[in-house]
């Protein structure tokens, strides 16, 4: 069970993101839990101040920008 | 039928019907108003979207893409320079600002992991002011003045804020650790001067382009009932008689002044390399066009080109439908210059009109709480100044406005604690009020 968390306080490109990496994880065939996290506290915590940012089980893999899903593919495996 | 889960959208459905059943057609003023709302739309389209917007959004496709933010970032590190870091976070909204959505986890990074309060709140302040799309339309429309009042008073005034933030809670800051940033990895740089060749030819263009002719007068006159306020109008005479004087604009409308209103009619003196500009100014678009397109060509990679276009189709779809709503909203309450939407002129002068300090005051206050979306301050602000606004306290709403609304409020309460955030925002209130005082004073 992969993790998928999506950073940002919901802006048009967070939402975006959150697209991308959900096509990304069914793509893959894998067992995923994703979680928007826009409590700018929260954000924090990870160390991110660009958003929109993807955490992978916690670790953060990107920041600042929309990735593509064969982006994030790649974080995912 | 489910009247539990149904009654929000039957109480929608009612309110609907009840603005139809006592729709106003037929009574003059939302006539009037409705005709305003789409003059004002109509004539944006044809004077501000391909020349200014287009370009603009093009420009800040490309500083959100290429400009480094990892690099601007690294100066307001929590090991940072102190006098750099205000320096920096006062200036680098132009950079990081791009949409003001990531205004706020900014400051809060700021705050949290980076160079502390005071930097933050000065980022926090003169960020949205300073952003590239708000400068150019607010210049664009409002006037250069008031474009270059915006952007220096902001940079000047975050300074102050920031630091007198620092001052009041320098004790707390001394306790605080710091956590770790996570930044993006710097990209392969290009040589710095040929990013600023290409920024300065895509301003060159945007600036050439919008080249207006210096006209032959200019007008200056009382606004509007009550006459608080005095408008300058720079154009073409077209008549003038012993009831009023007709004047076309540099940007094509028709104003009608009763003569009484008139203060003052003086020729405007022609500057020679300014209209020879005007005259070769596509001759100069053009050149620049092609330069700008063999750099494009020469240096970019195709996925480079392909992120710059992304994000600046991004900014279109993001702000094009809402600066749409504001200029038709803007247009229907307060018409256009010289024109009267729903809102009595008369109200507005009397709030707002004159340089005032409670014309000021008023101004900061309404613009702390009011929530514009990006960039509908302008077109709001337009049909303010032309209902008889002073300059003064626009220049304190279009400092308070966009740096403040409920909702952001309410997350910078979040972020840095109640008594931080009431300060702070009585902070903003007190300088945009001052800000407009000195700038109505010199220029209104």
């Amino acid at each position: 069970m992969i993790k998928i968390q999506i950073l940002g306080t919901g802006c048009p490109k967070c939402k975006k993101l959150l697209e991308n990496a959900e096509s990304a994880a069914k793509e893959l065939g894998i067992e995923y839990e994703i979680e928007k996290v826009t409590n700018i506290n929260e954000i924090m915590k990870f160390g991110v101040m660009l958003t929109p940012a993807l955490a992978v089980d916690g670790q953060v893999k990107s920041v600042g920008k929309v990735i593509s899903p064969d982006e994030i593919k790649k974080m995912l495996v | 039928m489910d009247f539990k889960s149904e009654w929000k959208k039957l109480l929608f459905i009612a309110g609907v019907f009840l603005a139809c059943f006592y729709l106003p057609v037929g009574s003059s003023r939302f006539d009037n108003a409705v005709g305003e709302s789409l003059h004002l739309v109509k004539w944006y389209a044809r004077e501000h979207v391909l020349l200014c917007l287009v370009p603009a959004f093009f420009i800040a496709g490309a500083i959100s893409v290429f400009v480094s933010q990892a690099s601007v970032m690294k100066y307001l590190g929590a090991r940072a320079n102190k006098i750099l870091a205000y320096g920096v976070a006062s200036v680098s909204g132009t950079v990081l600002a791009v949409c003001s959505c990531t205004v706020l986890p900014l400051f809060a990074g700021i705050y949290k992991m980076g160079a502390g309060l005071g930097p933050a709140t000065a980022f926090l302040y003169s960020g949205p002011a300073i952003n590239v799309l708000a400068i150019i339309l607010t210049a664009r429309i409002l006037g250069l003045e008031l474009g270059i009042a915006r952007a220096a008073g902001a940079v000047l005034f975050s300074v102050v804020i920031g630091l007198l933030m620092h001052i009041i809670y320098r004790k707390e800051e001394e306790q605080k650790t710091t956590s770790q940033m996570a930044m993006p990895e710097p990209q392969a740089a290009r040589p710095l001067w040929k990013n600023a060749l290409y920024f300065a030819s895509m301003v060159g263009i945007l600036v050439f382009a919008n080249w207006a002719r210096s006209g032959d007068v200019r007008a200056v006159f009382l606004c509007c009932p009550g006459g608080l306020t005095t408008y300058q109008v720079e154009g073409a005479l077209i008549s003038k008689t012993e009831q009023n004087l007709k004047i076309l604009d540099t940007s094509g409308q028709t104003h009608e002044v009763p003569a009484e209103l008139v203060q003052q009619v003086q020729d405007v003196g022609k500057n020679s390399i300014y209209e020879l500009i005007y005259r070769i100014r596509w001759l100069l678009v053009v050149l620049l066009l092609g330069a700008f397109s063999l750099m494009v060509l020469g240096w970019f990679t195709k996925h480079e080109i392909g992120e710059w276009l992304a994000a600046t189709w991004g900014f279109a779809k993001q702000i094009l439908p809402l600066l749409l709503l504001g200029v038709l909203v803007a247009g229907f309450l307060l018409g256009r210059p010289g024109h009267e939407g729903v809102i009595p002129t008369k109200w507005i002068n009397a709030a707002v009109g004159g340089n005032s300090i409670w014309a000021n005051l008023f101004a900061s206050v309404a613009g702390a709480f009011m929530y514009f979306a990006t960039l509908t301050e302008v077109p709001i602000l337009q049909g303010l100044l032309g209902a008889g606004m002073g300059k003064g306290p626009a220049l304190a709403l279009l400092l308070a406005g966009p740096a403040l609304s409920l909702p952001s409020m309410l997350v910078i309460r979040s972020v840095i604690g109640t008594q931080k955030a009431v300060v702070y925002i009585c902070l903003v209130i007190v300088m945009a009020t001052i800000s407009g005082m000195i700038f109505g004073a010199v220029w209104g």
